[in-house]
């Protein structure tokens, strides 16, 4: 049990979700989660003026039946599985991130900082990272399950130059926009 | 019943990604610092088990439960979108610290400020949609 409730080695993670993979192409399916905001775009009306929403969503129910099983394995990993986890995050890390004004680095799963109080500030850093990440998964066709594990295990070169780009704007927001946000 | 299946491969997902910590910020945040190996050895077990079982498939014609061929559907020949949509999601990413999968693994683990990222996820999914024809392809 203590190995449960202990933080999981990310080769176990690695491994879990390539099956997870694997299994769902076994299913007929294939692992894609970013699929799931078009469907849920089309089950909310989208389609109704936008024909980049008219599909049959209902073909696409198990994706979000695995969205479910996602929000539950975060319920159960938290109440069950964990006792305050804390990832060990890498010391000069945290030194770096205490320079940018994060108090909560090393003490706690998401930093308070953003996660905390709902200020004017964090409602806008939040807002545009989600506008962010639904805008540019659909425009690249797919998230980090869909090109950097799907693709990439298929040795798909579109994917790689996704995961490139994946790499480019997160490198930019957090050497460049970092210091000018925090 | 295979309802249940789907259910069931979504909750070892969401174990996984909040138990290895693929769903924390500060592990996003350290991968793209080049800070630890942590993430960079989660993908890359990912890859190497997820490349291995495509290959196995592919050398034993292996067949899905409805017994077609499988077939990883190649994705459309382009640079242009899959490099300026990777770089505003990798924006995105960096930023709320977690991709599309952990988002809904943090609202199970009770952050509920990340409703407010799945809103605005949709919104941006919605924007796609609507300009996508002018957009490059």
């Amino acid at each position: 049990m203590e190995v449960l409730l202990d933080p999981w080695p990310w080769y176990v993670g690695g491994a879990l979700v390539a099956i997870i993979m694997l299994m769902l192409i076994i299913l007929g399916k294939s692992f894609g989660f970013s699929s799931n905001f078009r469907t849920l775009c089309s089950v909310f009306g989208a389609g109704n003026n936008c024909d980049f929403f008219k599909f049959d969503w209902k073909a696409q129910r198990w994706n979000l039946l695995f969205l479910v099983g996602a929000i539950i394995g975060g319920f159960i990993a938290v109440h069950y599985l964990s006792n305050n986890q804390i990832p060990e995050i890498n010391e000069s890390t945290v030194s770096r991130l205490h320079e940018l004004g994060f108090k909560s680095a090393g003490k706690a799963y998401v930093p308070s900082e953003i996660f905390g109080q709902l200020t004017t500030k964090n409602l806008l850093i939040l807002s545009v990272g989600g506008l962010l990440i639904g805008f540019g998964t659909r425009y690249a066709g797919g998230c980090t399950s869909g090109h950097a594990i799907s693709g990439l295990s298929d040795f798909q070169l579109p994917s790689l130059i996704a995961v490139i780009g994946f790499f480019i704007g997160g490198l930019l927001m957090v050497h460049v926009l970092f210091p000018l946000i925090f | 019943m295979k309802n249940l299946v789907y259910i069931f491969l979504g909750v070892v997902f969401g174990l996984a990604m909040y138990k290895a910590e693929a769903a924390s910020w500060f592990r996003i945040y350290e991968m793209f610092n080049f800070d630890s190996f942590h993430m960079y050895g989660f993908i890359g077990t990912a890859l190497l088990v997820g490349a291995v079982g495509l290959q196995l498939f592919k050398r034993y014609d292996t067949k899905d439960i409805n017994g077609e061929k499988i077939v990883i559907k190649p994705k459309d020949r382009s640079i242009v979108r899959y490099l300026i949509g990777g770089i505003l999601f990798g924006l995105g990413w960096a930023l709320v610290g977690a991709c599309p999968g952990p988002i809904f693994v943090l609202l199970g683990a009770g952050i509920w400020q990340i409703l407010i990222v799945i809103v605005f996820a949709l919104l941006g999914t919605y924007l796609y949609g609507l300009i996508k024809d002018k957009l490059p392809h």
